[in-house]
């Protein structure tokens, strides 16, 4: 199975990736929505403009159970295989490692031999999950040095703590909690790291029970979601710090550490402020061996008639941002943000991480606004959601549901699922590819992965 | 006389070949010198790498010349040809894991880090033949016979010492030019497998040795 050289798509530095070839290919999973026995599936999206079925779904493989929810996704090696501390450089990136959300199954998919049609090799039951590990609801993976990390909501009975657990990267087992120390975290949700500082960084959401019937409004009113994300040591599994949003933040989402190693800092996105429904994104970094955490943008809630809004936010009169993903250039210097309730896509220039300056907006559906595109005629809804940055930055891919029994809430009337394809000036500033728009009908995209790895893919040891 | 400058030349040899692998060392040297944005950082690494790879090989190296002082050397060749060869077998069939530590280890952890990559690599047992060949033999009767364990202790530690040197050398070298010359854009051009490669190096140390120790019964 070795190699006997590194795999091409590994970089040892994010500036090296940078200048990595355009991607030809995007893995996107599609969520079936409609409760009828159809699985839901991964499908590969032809993303070179020089194609003739550019912009089309080139390959489906359906996972071959039903029921559950697919998420995040990832590869089984990347980048951080070339890790001086603990070197595997001639393991492949074939793999994706589908996790379910819902169902707990871990899917591996093997992508070497037809890149357009992905081979399911092996199912990880959730037995096996439970058992070596004593978690479920799998959501997102990313390759270690070591191994293949993955996090999970909660426990089988459906609360927490939620977690990290790692598979071997050979043999694909379970090979069990990562977590020594914990301390006194419970609510679980992403997670990434600086390899550079051994440097874990997890943040919150809910337990299971608090996120799989939808918002729970009285919990959410309460404070009862995440608001702190959690600093560990990588190598030693112990929780050493915990940093507080304070208690106003709820839900405490996607952690967008610096591609740099040698960058001790990062973004992470709070959804929604009980005070004035504004998203937030957040920036933690070192100082002096202590790490700390500050606000670094805020974006308001737009204010709305009643008879426009869902249920759930009649009361308050306004639609929040509800900011649910975030993405980091591999240079570090441009952060997308997702506002999946106003329907706009954000560019802000994070080159001095305390000042980010808003260089860009993009306007698409929107739980008001539910504006269009280019190429497609009349309103559209659901709203930029999971965001994913090519290699060089030159370009933006992004889809529009969130979570099934939130995209209920939120969307009541439901969402025609789509992906779209934004070209980046590299000064900042961004435009839609009116050539892209790839229509997924009544089923609903989620998780992109460019082929050769992305902005939120690969971690690196060398600046 | 000819035999002795092939052996300590062995000894130099494999000691580049140990130093030049990105697996034993240079490579974690200069990522701590990247890090740390100084050169001080990667010499810093270099010498608690060299100094637990020194103890890894020197835990074989003495036993190796104990036994060639105690033992009939055709006995000893063929003892250390089977273990290689045994070992090989082992590093083929169990997949190859690689120990890890903290990406900021201090002195201490990297030379703990050191002496377990060179251990698994079976980097010491490369040089157990080398060492057996070298060690002077006990003539039956002999009066010296009692100092002869020292004396064979001192030969294993030169031995070390030689080998190590050589490592060193390369290993610094290496990291030198990698960290001030060529940048590791080079790693994905320049690191193949030497896993497989040592696999072939472990197999035919094993062969020879354990063919030389075989005729030396024999004859």
């Amino acid at each position: 199975m070795a190699t006997w050289r590194p795999d091409p798509t590994f970089y040892p530095s994010p500036r090296l990736a940078m200048k990595a070839p355009p991607e030809k290919l995007a893995y996107v999973v599609r969520i079936n929505p409609n409760g009828d026995g159809r699985p839901d599936a991964m499908c590969v999206v032809d993303v070179d403009p020089s194609s003739s079925t550019y912009g089309e779904v080139v390959g489906v493989t359906e996972m071959p159970y039903t029921g559950g929810e697919l998420h995040h996704f990832g590869w089984n090696a990347c980048s951080s295989m070339l890790c001086p501390n603990a070197p595997h450089p001639h393991v492949e990136r074939r793999y994706l490692v589908v996790p379910d959300i819902r169902s707990s199954h871990i899917t591996l998919l093997d992508t070497k031999d037809d890149p357009t049609a992905p081979r399911v090799v092996k199912v990880i039951e959730p037995e096996e999950l439970y058992e070596r590990a004593y978690y479920a609801r799998p959501h997102t993976v990313h390759c270690g040095p070591d191994g293949i990390y993955i996090s999970a909501f909660g426990t089988p009975e459906g609360d927490g703590p939620g977690g990290i657990f790692i598979l071997d990267h050979d043999t694909f087992e379970v090979l069990g909690r990562w977590e020594i120390d914990r301390g006194d975290q419970y609510l679980h949700y992403d997670f990434w790291w600086h390899l550079g500082y051994d440097t874990m960084i997890t943040s919150e959401w809910g337990t299971p029970r608090m996120v799989e019937n939808g918002v729970l409004g009285e919990e959410l009113l309460a404070g009862k979601y995440g608001h702190r994300i959690h600093i560990w040591d990588l190598h030693r599994r112990r929780r050493l710090q915990a940093l507080d949003l304070g208690p106003e933040q709820q839900m405490i989402l996607e952690l967008r550490p610096a591609h740099d190693p040698t960058k001790a800092y990062g973004f992470v996105n709070s959804v929604v402020s009980l005070k004035d429904l504004s998203s937030s994104i957040w920036l933690w970094y070192r100082h002096n061996g202590e790490w700390k955490i500050q606000k670094v943008i805020e974006i308001p809630a737009e204010p709305a008639e009643e008879d426009q809004l869902p249920d759930i936010l009649k009361p308050f009169k306004a639609v929040p941002p509800l900011v649910a993903d975030i993405d980091l250039s591999v240079d570090d210097r441009f952060l997308y943000v997702s506002c999946w309730g106003t329907g706009e896509l954000r560019q802000y220039d994070v080159s001095n991480p305390f000042e980010p300056k808003l260089t860009g907006v993009l306007q698409i559906g929107g739980i008001v606004r539910r504006a269009g595109h280019p190429a497609v005629s009349g309103p559209l809804n659901g709203g930029p959601q999971m965001v994913e940055v090519s290699r060089d930055g030159r370009r933006i891919y992004f889809t529009n549901s969130l979570y099934l029994p939130w995209d209920a809430q939120f969307y009541p009337d439901g969402i025609r699922g789509w992906m779209v394809k934004v070209d980046v000036d590299p000064e900042g500033g961004m435009s839609f590819d009116p050539n892209f728009f790839v229509d997924f009908g009544d089923q609903r995209a989620h998780q992109i992965r460019l082929q050769g790895g992305d902005a939120s893919s690969d971690s690196y040891c060398y600046p | 006389m000819g035999q002795e400058v092939w052996a300590w030349g062995s000894l130099v040899a494999l000691g580049f070949f140990h130093g030049l692998n990105p697996a034993m060392g240079w490579l974690f040297a200069v990522a701590l010198g990247l890090q740390e944005r100084r050169l001080s950082a990667v010499f810093r690494a270099l010498v608690p790498i060299a100094l637990g790879h020194a103890g890894a090989v020197g835990v074989v190296a003495i036993a190796a010349a104990l036994l060639g002082a105690t033992l009939p050397r055709p006995v000893v060749l063929t003892g250390a040809g089977a273990v290689l060869l045994l070992f090989t077998g082992w590093r083929i069939w169990r997949r190859t894991r690689h120990p890890r530590t903290r990406f900021r280890a201090n002195a201490l952890q990297l030379a703990l880090w050191s002496f377990l990559m060179a251990t698994a690599h079976g980097a010491g047992l490369m040089l157990a033949p080398v060492i057996a060949a070298l060690t002077p033999q006990t003539p039956p009767m002999s009066e010296h016979s009692l100092h002869l364990p020292s004396q064979s202790l001192t030969l294993g530690i030169l031995a070390v010492a030689v080998h190590t040197l050589a490592m060193f050398s390369a290993m610094t070298l290496t990291a030198l030019v990698v960290y001030r010359e060529l940048g590791v854009q080079i790693l994905n051009r320049a690191w193949f497998n030497v896993d497989l490669v040592w696999i072939v190096v472990l197999a035919g140390t094993g062969l020879i040795t354990f063919g030389a120790g075989l005729y030396g019964l024999v004859r």
